[in-house]
């Protein structure tokens, strides 16, 4: 059992996604740390892949300026080490599996441990192939995340009972990105989870709304937030964190 | 692994966002319901055959076999099928699945348009609605097949991220296929990404291999020495070699775009410069760099430039019963032209990378030696592109 489980202690949780490196890693730590001012309960470190598939028009962006300005997995394991002195929240890498598989399982996930790290969330790697890396993250006591997608059906018992940390539950059909209008039956989905573990669960993908925040938060333990934290920095660069703190205390209220 | 489900070797597997599982899922079973249905075997053959113009020919070609002054060559014209590739063996196969399943829209990618335009002719044919998604950059180099697909009913969505080539079109539609399953079908174009799509793609391609067989049996009476493909992802180079996997006295030679080299940055060889990695849903050797992120790779053949290979491919490759060689924009631009002149017969500038390397080995061996090349498609959207590679303006239009 990894820390995650103390974002989920103080209530419904804020969980805010910040790609490393967008525009560059100094801005990135004032923006976590301004997050976390906000009252974020964890932090989802975005580490940039060439060609996120999972991601829609904004993350994309983030990651492609991010590698642009020449972020490496090692600039960003320095730069946890260096974030973990100011920053004490659970915090997870969200990345995709090649990233991982091609730095070498053992030393990548070894060396989340190491520096603080306590999560992995990798869209790209589904319950039937988790066992690429989940022996060595249960190693180095590291939760790797499942997640929840409102295709899942008749997959969602399988899938909770194995879950460790917390469960991703994704809101809607297609990539990350705002939505206007979330249809999906969460409710239905959070009661299968229910039903067959205790690990909390997060609603993410469209959400970036105060009044979403409320609305999805009351159906599970937390919201994840992306997208709209990285159109701040998109619009703001480095004079971003401010406006970060101030939506993630506007979000954090809300729930 | 305990799940060895879609695997060669170490190869394949489903590294896809939970989104699609149920999805892929649902592939494979109506897959395994429908390949063995004679009614929906009878139904593909009967496209095939009547629409597609299968089989085709195996083409001895003389005057090369002379010319280069060693094995005996024989070409298997893809290039004859209706659609100009062999595209369309593996799109009227998913084209008939997806309708059976209830699928009323089908989505693919496409890098040269070949895949593209295939996609399109089986929509149109079977009154579906059809999206393909394309580099852009590819939807400048191919501009003749983008104004087909339109001709054909299928709106074309060029795509600006990355480096707007196949890898982007692919990243893009499995985006799209996640925002919207229920009525629609991914029409993936080579064997590759998600189990069970390099299984389908494979089978519905192998009806190349199946074919050669019978028909240089009935010529020769035996086997051929080799059978060479060119490989992006390998679809056709799969389909050629299937059925002679067995039969170990044929070699089996994929070719791969090394664009300007396989010692330069600009090169698309995945086998001879890529490395082991999981991306677009399979485990497989991808051209990337230290850190995993996926490398911009390069060729003058839009329907090679990816920087990955087929799963099953790989295995072979790791087996050592397929060999992968590295063929570049100027070997596959000679044999263009070569092709063209000596035995009039315009390939695509994809196959012409498979000749290319038969005019290096066919003069190394005996003249009792077969080898069997098969001409994926035909040239003549390669024509505008090879003339501006050659500086001729005869096409003044096109830039």
């Amino acid at each position: 059992m990894s820390n995650i489980k103390k974002a989920f202690e103080n209530g419904k949780a804020f969980i805010a996604f910040i790609t490393c490196g967008d525009p560059d890693l100094e801005t990135t730590k004032e923006a976590v740390i301004a997050a976390v001012n906000g009252g974020a309960d964890l932090i989802e470190l975005g580490i940039p892949f060439s060609d996120p598939t999972a991601e829609g028009p904004v993350i994309q962006g983030a990651n492609l300026r991010a590698l642009k300005g020449g972020v490496t997995t090692d600039k960003i394991f320095d730069f946890v080490v260096d974030l973990r002195k100011e920053v004490t929240v659970p915090m997870v890498f969200m990345t995709y599996a090649n990233v991982i598989y091609s730095y070498g399982a053992e030393a990548f996930i070894g060396k989340c441990r190491e520096i603080g790290i306590d999560g992995l969330i990798l869209p790209d790697l589904p319950f039937e192939e988790k066992d690429e890396f989940n022996d060595i993250c249960v190693k180095n006591n590291l939760d790797l995340v499942s997640l929840i997608a409102p295709t899942s059906e008749n997959r969602i018992s399988m899938i909770a009972k194995e879950a460790k940390g917390f469960i991703y539950v994704v809101s809607s059909l297609g990539v990350t990105g705002t939505r206007s209008n979330i249809t999906t039956d969460l409710d239905s989905i959070v009661k299968v989870i229910r039903e067959n573990t205790n690990v909390p669960c997060a609603i993410g993908f469209g959400i970036s709304t105060p009044e979403q925040a409320t609305k999805f938060s009351s159906k599970a333990d937390g919201v994840i937030v992306g997208s709209a934290i990285i159109k701040l920095l998109e619009k703001y660069g480095k004079e971003a964190p401010k406006y970060i703190e101030e939506y993630v205390h506007g979000m954090k209220a809300a729930i | 692994m305990t799940n060895a489900k879609g695997r060669f070797g170490i190869h394949g597997g489903q590294y896809i966002p939970e989104t699609l599982m149920n999805a892929v899922i649902q592939l494979e079973e109506a897959y395994n319901h429908y390949k063995d249905d004679p009614e929906f075997n009878r139904e593909l053959t009967n496209l095939l055959n009547e629409y597609a113009g299968r089989p085709s020919r195996l083409y001895y070609a003389e005057k090369m076999t002379k010319d280069l002054g060693g094995a005996k060559i024989y070409l298997k014209r893809e290039d004859l099928n209706h659609t100009g590739s062999h595209k369309i063996n593996n799109v009227l196969g998913q084209a008939l699945l997806a309708k059976k399943m209830g699928k009323t829209r089908l989505i693919a990618e496409t890098g040269a348009g070949q895949h593209g335009v295939a996609t399109a002719t089986a929509a149109a044919l079977m009154g579906m609605e059809c999206v393909v998604y394309m580099g852009e950059e590819d939807t400048k180099r191919q501009a003749l097949n983008v104004y087909k697909m339109k001709l054909l009913g299928a709106t074309v969505i060029p795509v600006t991220t990355g480096t707007a080539t196949l890898k982007d079109a692919v990243s893009e539609a499995m985006r799209e296929w996640t925002s919207r399953i229920d009525d629609t079908h991914y029409c993936l174009g080579s064997v590759m990404g998600p189990h069970p799509f390099p299984t389908i793609v494979r089978d519905f391609q192998s009806v190349i291999s199946k074919e050669i067989k019978e028909q240089l049996m009935e010529k020769e009476g035996r086997l051929p020495d080799a059978v060479i493909a060119c490989v992006g992802g390998g679809s056709n180079a799969m389909g050629s070699f299937y059925n002679f996997i067995e039969d170990k006295s044929v070699k089996l030679i994929g070719c791969e775009a090394a664009g300007r080299g396989i010692d330069t940055f600009e090169t698309a060889a995945t086998i001879n410069t890529g490395r082991l990695g999981i991306f677009h849903g399979m485990k497989s050797y991808f051209c990337q760099d230290k850190y995993g992120q996926i490398a911009p790779v390069y060729s003058i053949s839009a329907g090679l430039d990816y920087p990955g290979i087929g799963p099953e491919h790989a295995y072979l490759h790791d087996s050592g019963r397929a060999e992968y060689v590295a063929i570049t924009d100027e070997e596959a631009v000679n044999a263009f032209e070569y092709l063209s002149r000596i035995e009039g017969i315009i390939p695509a500038i994809e196959s012409s990378h498979a000749v290319a390397y038969a005019m290096k080995l066919a003069p190394t061996l005996d003249k009792d030696k077969i080898i069997v090349i098969t001409i994926s498609g035909r040239g003549d959207k390669d024509c505008a592109a090879i003339a501006r590679y050659r500086g001729d303006k005869t096409i003044s239009d096109d830039e």
